[in-house]
């Protein structure tokens, strides 16, 4: 014992220093829980319950909704659950393939304008990527892409923060000595970038699917600028149009509710899954100068 | 990037410099950056520079003719100062402020506590709470106003028909000067659960040697956290207020999904918000262009301010 006092405060109160700081995260995860158990209780409500019985008792609706939800617009809910979906899963395979590239050769090669490269993906990180999708819709106008699944995809695939940790993590994790005996053994670089540094890299480029996935999944004002078409919608804008529509037609606001718990369940099943794959430490990791 | 302390290595990416006294194929390099220059060259560059020239364009009369003619023209700074002294603009700012102050502390504050607590030995319950926390990270901007805003609803809320039952009456969640937390709510409920992986992921990475020092130096868990734990995840709490503040900066889905459930929330309720009128509602694309050159410009200034302020050198590469 070095100290007396020492003994004796972690003794004084072993109730208080568990329960305490128990209490105080369990109220964290209350907070976080309240809204999804709402809408999941919600979303077993008819039109009439939703806005007069107790808020957290659970009503009859829910296969009727259900219905409803499916049969809104001839299906168009499908569509923009596929339409996220594709957005995000495309989108996020092509960004983790272009940043993984683009990290891996800024890691581990000295070439002319690697710095000027590398401080202009910096740059972009900074600049707030909303602000481009009205000259970004311009643009695609004029080569007649706005409206279009591309329009949507296309401006998500470069990511300045996914190439920033791809780079990181291509330093870190993929050896140069590794490399070197590869090219002894006459292999080609493409070859050793797939043969070597992907898999070296992969949970690196785990967290940035993963961040690009969230990312895209999430995203309104892009879609909402780009697209027209209702069938091409993917599930924020659809779920908000339904919403904007709401408040002159209450019948939709059971349907909007029911759309928002269908579209978070396999998002949190997939972020739960994932999790143990993340790399975060690689984003705060990054900033030790 | 900010001042000259230059680190000949830094730890993250030091094998970068390695010496060169090896045989490669030139073009190997510029073939992997190849896909990302020119996506960041199309999608980004060009945007930018293409909002920069819209900016200083406008439609005016063309004299000449019978009749005049609207044409695009030259205009100098005119959308710029036609902006800036749109009142309503300059409020959203304003009102973004406000937003802001609740919202940032908030999340980053929370965020620390929670990583704090499950850092620490004593705290039970520790896989299901951080879970939760996490969870509505997988839940849109647009789907998360969605819930939140039935619950501020007057016959929906779960917290008004407490207050009711208890005689307090209703809250007033979706009126003015409530608005701003209830809007700035949703963005910490939403921040908290991604903070705090990134904020606890750094804290599991100090020794713990570090810890056992500080506890024979008769420090208690409380005093260690503050002295010990917190200054050294500062690099993980610069990141996480510059990605609130970048976030901030473009609140958009969360107003604009709540306003058709309430009047206290404008067309122009923020910045992006105006922009996207002056761009869709009113077709003044120019002014749109210069609003948005604006936001980027103030986005970029606020994050240099903050990187220099906190003094760390944030994305530690090579200067």
């Amino acid at each position: 014992m070095a100290r007396p006092t020492l003994a004796h405060d972690t003794e004084r109160t072993p109730f208080m220093s568990k329960a305490l700081p128990t209490a105080v995260i369990l109220i964290g995860a209350l907070y976080c829980l309240v809204p999804v158990a709402w809408v999941l209780v919600a979303s077993t409500k008819s039109r009439s319950e939703l806005f007069t019985t107790f808020t957290f008792a659970p009503g009859t609706g829910f296969i009727e909704n259900l219905k409803d939800l499916f049969a809104y617009g001839g299906g168009q809910y499908v569509s923009w659950a596929f339409n996220s979906l594709l957005y995000a899963g495309v989108g996020a395979v092509l960004s983790v393939v272009v940043s993984a590239m683009a990290g891996y050769g800024l890691a581990k090669y000295q070439f002319r304008g690697r710095n000027l490269i590398f401080y202009a993906i910096l740059a972009g990180v900074l600049i707030p990527g909303i602000t481009l999708a009205i000259p970004q819709y311009l643009l695609m106008s004029q080569i007649g892409f706005a409206g279009s699944y591309a329009s949507v995809l296309l401006p998500v695939i470069v990511s300045p923060f996914g190439i920033y940790l791809c780079r990181v993590f291509a330093a870190a994790s993929v050896p140069v000595e590794t490399i070197e005996a590869a090219r002894l053994d006459g292999a080609g670089e493409a070859r050793i970038f797939t043969n070597i540094g992907v898999p070296m890299m992969l949970p690196g480029m785990v967290t940035v699917f993963m961040l690009q996935f969230v990312g895209i999944w999430n995203n309104f004002l892009l879609p909402f600028i780009m697209l027209s078409d209702q069938d091409k919608y993917p599930i924020t804008v659809g779920l908000y149009t339904l919403l904007s529509k709401g408040s002159g037609e209450p019948a939709l606001y059971s349907i909007a509710i029911i759309g928002a718990a269908v579209s978070i369940i396999p998002l949190v099943a997939l972020l739960l899954f994932l999790q143990r794959f993340w790399r975060l430490d690689l984003i705060s990791g990054g900033l030790k100068g | 990037m900010t001042t000259t302390t230059t680190t000949p290595t830094t730890t993250s990416t030091g094998s970068t410099r390695t010496p060169k006294k090896r045989t490669r194929s030139p073009i190997a390099p510029y073939v992997f950056v190849a896909p990302a220059v020119v996506l960041y060259i199309a999608f980004l560059l060009v945007p930018m520079l293409y909002s920069i020239y819209l900016s200083f364009r406008g439609m005016r009369l063309v004299s000449g003719g019978a009749f005049g003619k609207r044409k695009s023209v030259f205009i100098g700074f005119e959308n710029y100062i036609s902006a800036l002294t749109d009142p309503e603009f300059i409020a959203g700012f304003g009102r973004l402020a406000i937003y802001g102050a609740i919202a940032i502390p908030l999340t980053l504050g929370l965020a620390l506590l929670f990583a704090l607590l499950l850092d620490l030995g004593a705290t039970r319950a520790k896989r299901f709470s951080r879970t939760s926390i996490f969870i509505p990270y997988a839940v849109p901007g647009v789907v998360a106003t969605l819930m939140w805003g039935f619950m501020y609803l007057p016959l929906t809320s779960p917290f008004s028909y407490i207050t009711r039952e208890l005689g307090w009456g209703t809250i007033p969640f979706l009126e003015d000067p409530w608005i701003f937390g209830s809007v700035a709510n949703i963005a910490i409920w939403g921040g908290v659960g991604f903070n705090m992986i990134i904020i606890y992921t750094s804290l599991r990475g100090i020794p713990s040697e570090l810890y056992d020092a500080a506890r024979i130096d008769g420090a208690n868990e409380w005093q260690i956290a503050m002295r010990v734990k917190v200054p050294l995840v500062t690099p993980a709490l610069v990141l996480t207020g510059l990605f609130a503040v970048i976030g901030t900066l473009q609140v958009y889905g969360e107003p604009t999904t709540l306003r058709p459930m309430t009047s206290a929330i404008s067309q122009t309720w923020v910045p992006l918000m105006t922009i996207y009128r002056d761009a869709f509602v009113r077709d003044d694309l120019p002014r749109a262009a210069a609003s948005s050159v604006f936001l980027a410009v103030i986005t970029v200034v606020l994050s240099v301010i903050l990187l220099r302020l906190t003094q760390k050198r944030a994305f530690g590469g090579e200067s």
